[in-house]
């Protein structure tokens, strides 16, 4: 028991953070992210060393640099790709990927899918400002169709990816949503996403105060936080609202949010969260939830779902081979290979 | 043994097998290349392939040819022209019909030689001998269809699995005239099919009643015979390039006591390299087939970071596409081999096709001043030899090191001598641990060797050294993000010395030939073989001439300027339109005496064009 206490108390959060000046805008919704990801690693205990973070490029891909940690700031949209490498290469270290709504859905996009089809045990923080901050204000491919920015001054012409959506079309096994503000459900999604084996998505609805300020306000104000968002626990009833007296039914193949007590509804028909369950039709419809459809967007841990690890079914295959084939030199390889023939 | 038949002594023959792209022709040249090579001669192949897998029947653009050249000794390349041709149709005739030498023999399939066979391969007449002008050859039609079919009558087979027998038939007809003996043979069919005996008995059938054939019937006035080589003691295997350069990376790993991880991407001719790193679960290899080229050298430079040797396999598009990715491992100096299979290009090109194309590509190909090492493989052979050396210098010296090879080399074969390693130079990876003299708590990442200018590689999971890097210029001496004007100047010349340091630690050039020779041949990769015949045979024609072959080109051997600074003439023979010449140009502003020898077709070098050229050329032309 007291070892173990001791353990619990290796790490402070301090401990992970590294002596750079930390440079984002003033008021950015990164500076809670990143203070988020070390109390997370603090609580998860997990020794500096054996941790590596990875980062594209964006203003949140700067993190790196403010982790006292392995840390690696690469290039635009391939940090997926690169964290796989780290990964697999060692599968001992605990792998994070820092990343932008850009870096990892639009130049990143097939890192990315690839990276959750895999299920390589990585870590993926993707802030979501719905803008590129770092080149300074053009739209990006989450933000609304008809969106002005300096890109699309009559406003876009396309359609949003949903995060959640490639996430779970990739066959993610892991989903979860958080925002900047709300300290507590984001350090305990990072942690739950560190635990979980495989690709964990983190999505972090994040403000940028310099070019797309309040963008996520409907929810993230404390006004209508508690109407418009609804934080879900895994085995416990989705339940929602200042008075928690709202929840969430199913009304034929739709999700409606009802109040408790009126129009008939009770507690009983409120729906209980699987986050564990295979199939994802309503974790899917659930992270698809959104204000417009009057629906709370949803919180917390979506999805999380146990499945082989594409680390360690390659070692594990590598051991088999191993097993059957005695260990040899490289020589000793090419001598028993086929086609050898000896000149006396 | 027939006795009463002439048997010839002959030095070297080239003989092509060519045929439908599904006549089975790759496996009777690669059969007939490895039995040569057990024989004991030496051998050189060139399996040349149609772009598409499977073109229609008979027609031009489907033919495909495997060349290969035996010989006692002496053999460097796959040779220009054909000595003996096997045609299964008229269309491989049609298509190697350029390739004859004069008085060579045609071994051809009467029963595909019929009407519609002609025209599908664009015949007017019925005779394609006469229409194609082929006067001086010695044509042996064998009913070789018919023949297999009745040979494997008995064999319980299919229909469609006795014809695919063919190639054998005529590779057994093929080994009759040269005198080898089928039990090796047999053995590799046995290997090859072990898992299916009934294929082995047909095709063994197959093959002997073909040589039988050959021998009953004394199809040519003679046979010959190419003595065996006294080859140095010691087991051999024949490998081709892209096999070698894999092995170079595993022994390269054994030696520095890393995992190999190679992230790749398949693309026409490089695939090999990541098939056959695949396999090699067994040496604990993690070779990742990725989502695209990106992926492919980003997932090494991720696992360069997490301390494997890592390693990115491709050919033209891909390593244009891995550009930016470059630049980053440049930038951060982490080891990284790049290995480069050159194809015939712009664009997607012709894939099949070999070429030196990529030069400036390797050289020049990122953004920013971005300076790194260029290798280049002469032979598949040292395809092995050079990823070995790629290796070193990357794990030594902290930088990417781009490795071309090309179509040629890559799938060629030779046979080869397996090497023990005990005889090739160790590894030591530049790990912080090992090599950093001082605390590790003055350590910064950006800290180098002071003679090398090499940084120290700190690998994650090494307690005291955390450290960030990235694709950001970085303050000299923390490694902290810096934009200060000086301090990139000082990063930009720093980055460059440390490859031209490179320098010290590669083998001087060597040149070969006449001593007191006006004239030096230049080359590098893939076409060492043909440079190095034309050679010779100037000199046999009484030329004084000299060839240097580079392997290393950027940085190049210490002494190039003054070794190219002794001679009247220097020609530059490359498959480009001149890359290394200028490059030679741009390093050496002294040397204005360069003639450029340059053949764009996707095809290898022909020496007898060579010798005619550089004669001219010498004679002041
Ligand atoms: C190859 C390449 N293309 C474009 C850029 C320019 N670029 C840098 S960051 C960025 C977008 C960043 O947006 P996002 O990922 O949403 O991150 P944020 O800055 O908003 O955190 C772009 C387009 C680049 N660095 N590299
Ligand atoms: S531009 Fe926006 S995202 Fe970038 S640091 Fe400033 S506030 Fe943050």
């Amino acid at each position: 028991m007291e070892a173990t206490e001791i353990k619990y108390q290796k790490y402070l959060a301090k401990d992970y953070k590294s002596e750079n000046a930390v440079r984002w805008c003033p008021g950015c919704g990164d500076y809670a992210i990143l203070t988020c990801l070390h109390k997370a690693l603090a609580e998860l205990n997990v020794d500096p060393h054996n941790t590596a973070v990875i980062s594209g490029i964006g203003c949140s891909s700067r993190l790196p640099y403010y982790m006292n940690t392995y840390g690696f700031h690469s290039i635009h949209g391939r940090a997926a790709a690169i964290a796989t490498g780290v990964k697999v290469a060692n599968p001992a270290l605990s792998v994070w990927v820092a990343t932008g709504d850009g870096d990892s859905l639009a130049i990143g996009g097939n890192h990315f899918i690839h990276a959750v089809r895999r299920n390589v045990d990585i870590n993926i923080l993707l802030f979501n400002n719905k803008i590129y901050g770092l080149t300074k204000g053009q739209y990006s491919p989450t933000s609304s169709r008809g969106f002005v920015s300096k890109s699309s001054p009559y406003g876009t012409v396309e359609d949003p990816f949903h995060p959640a959506e490639l996430c779970f079309g990739a066959r993610g096994t892991f989903f979860a949503r958080a925002i900047d503000v709300d300290m507590k459900t984001q350090v305990d999604v990072m942690v739950e996403a560190a635990r979980h084996k495989g690709t964990s998505v983190v999505e972090v609805l994040q403000n940028c105060v310099i070019f797309n300020d309040g963008i996520h306000n409907k929810i993230s104000d404390r006004n209508w936080k508690a109407d418009n968002t609804i934080t879900l626990r895994h085995g416990e009833k989705m339940l929602f609202g200042k008075e928690n007296d709202k929840g969430l039914v199913l009304e034929g193949w739709n999700l409606k949010a009802v109040t408790i007590g009126e129009e008939g509804y009770t507690l009983e028909d409120v729906l209980v969260h699987d986050a564990t369950s295979k199939d994802n039709t309503l974790q899917m419809k659930l992270a698809l939830m959104d204000t417009t459809n009057e629906l709370p967007v949803a919180l917390g841990v979506i999805r999380s779902v146990e499945a082989p690890t594409y680390e360690k079914d390659y070692e594990q295959q590598i051991e088999e081979v191993q097993q059957k084939n005695p260990k040899r030199s490289f020589t000793d390889f090419l001598l028993s290979s086929s086609n050898v023939w000896e000149v006396k | 043994m027939p006795t009463n038949a002439v048997v010839t002594d002959i030095k070297q023959v080239t003989i092509r097998f060519s045929g439908d792209s599904g006549d089975g022709m790759q496996l009777s040249g690669t059969l007939f290349s490895t039995l040569s090579a057990i024989f004991g001669n030496e051998i050189a192949t060139f399996p040349d392939f149609p772009a598409e897998i499977r073109a229609p029947q008979g027609s031009l653009h489907g033919v495909s040819g495997f060349q290969v050249r035996i010989g006692a000794k002496d053999v460097y390349n796959s040779g220009d022209k054909t000595d003996v041709l096997v045609a299964m149709n008229p269309a491989a005739l049609k298509v190697n019909a350029p390739y004859l030498k004069k008085g060579s023999i045609v071994l051809f399939d009467t029963d595909s030689f019929q009407k519609k066979d002609m025209d599908k391969a664009l015949f007017k007449t019925q005779d394609p001998f006469e229409e194609l002008n082929l006067q001086d050859i010695q044509p042996i039609g064998v009913a070789i269809t018919s023949m297999t079919k009745s040979s494997l009558e008995d064999s319980g087979l299919e229909n469609k699995e006795m014809l695919r027998c063919k190639n054998m038939f005529a590779l057994g007809i093929v080994c009759w005239l040269f005198n080898r003996p089928l039990e090796i043979a047999d053995k590799l069919l046995e290997q090859k099919f072990a898992k299916r005996p009934k294929i082995v008995v047909a095709n063994i059938k197959a093959l002997t009643d073909g040589y039988n054939y050959g021998n009953n019937i004394h199809l040519t006035a003679s046979t010959y015979r190419i003595e065996p080589i006294e080859a140095t003691k010691g087991f051999y295997t024949d490998v081709n390039g892209n096999t070698a350069t894999a092995y170079g990376l595993i022994a390269a790993a054994e030696k520095a006591g890393l995992q190999l991880f190679l992230g790749s991407y398949p693309i026409t001719p490089a695939t090999d390299i990541l098939q056959e790193l695949a396999k090699r679960k067994d040496f604990g290899v993690k070779a990742l087939q990725m989502e695209d080229e990106i992926a492919g050298i980003t997932s090494s430079i991720g696992a360069a970071f997490a301390g494997s040797l890592a390693a990115t396999s491709t050919s033209g598009p891909g390593l244009a596409l891995k550009s930016e990715a470059l630049g980053l491992a440049v930038m951060t100096e982490l080891p990284l081999v790049v290995i480069d299979v050159q194809r015939s290009g712009p664009s997607t090109g012709m894939p099949t096709k070999s070429e030196q194309t990529d030069l400036n590509q390797a050289l020049y190909g990122r953004n920013g001043e971005s300076p790194l090492v260029v290798m280049a493989a002469a032979s598949p052979i040292d395809c092995f030899e050079s990823a070995y050396a790629a290796s070193k210098i990357a794990l030594e010296h902290m930088t990417p090191v781009i490795l071309l090879t090309d179509g040629y080399i890559a799938n060629g074969s030779s046979a080869w001598k397996i090497p023990d390693m005990k005889e090739y130079p160790d590894i030591n990876p530049h790990f912080v641990q090992t090599h950093f003299n001082g605390d590790a708590g003055e350590w910064k990442p950006f800290m180098r060797d002071e003679d090398t200018l090499v940084r120290y590689w700190g690998v994650p999971g090494t307690p005291s050294y955390m450290h960030r890097i990235g694709g950001l210029e970085k303050d000299l001496l923390t490694g902290v993000i810096s934009s200060n004007p000086e301090n990139h100047q000082r990063m930009v010349n720093i980055r460059k010395q440390k490859i031209d340091n490179i320098a010290n630690f590669i083998p001087e050039q060597e040149v070969l030939g006449d001593p007191d020779a006006d004239t030096l041949i230049v080359g590098w990769g893939g076409t060492h073989g043909h440079l190095l015949e034309t050679m010779l045979r100037l000199r046999d024609n009484g030329k004084k001439v000299a060839y240097a072959h580079f392997r290393y080109i950027s940085p190049l051997p210490a002494n190039s300027h003054e070794l190219l600074k002794r001679y009247k003439k220097i020609i530059v023979a490359e498959q480009n339109n001149g890359q290394f010449a200028n490059y030679l140009n741009g390093q050496f502003a002294d040397l204005n005496n360069i003639c450029k020898y340059n053949k764009v077709e996707g095809q290898p070098f022909k020496v007898s064009d060579m010798v005619e050229a550089f004669t001219q050329m010498m004679e002041g032309k």
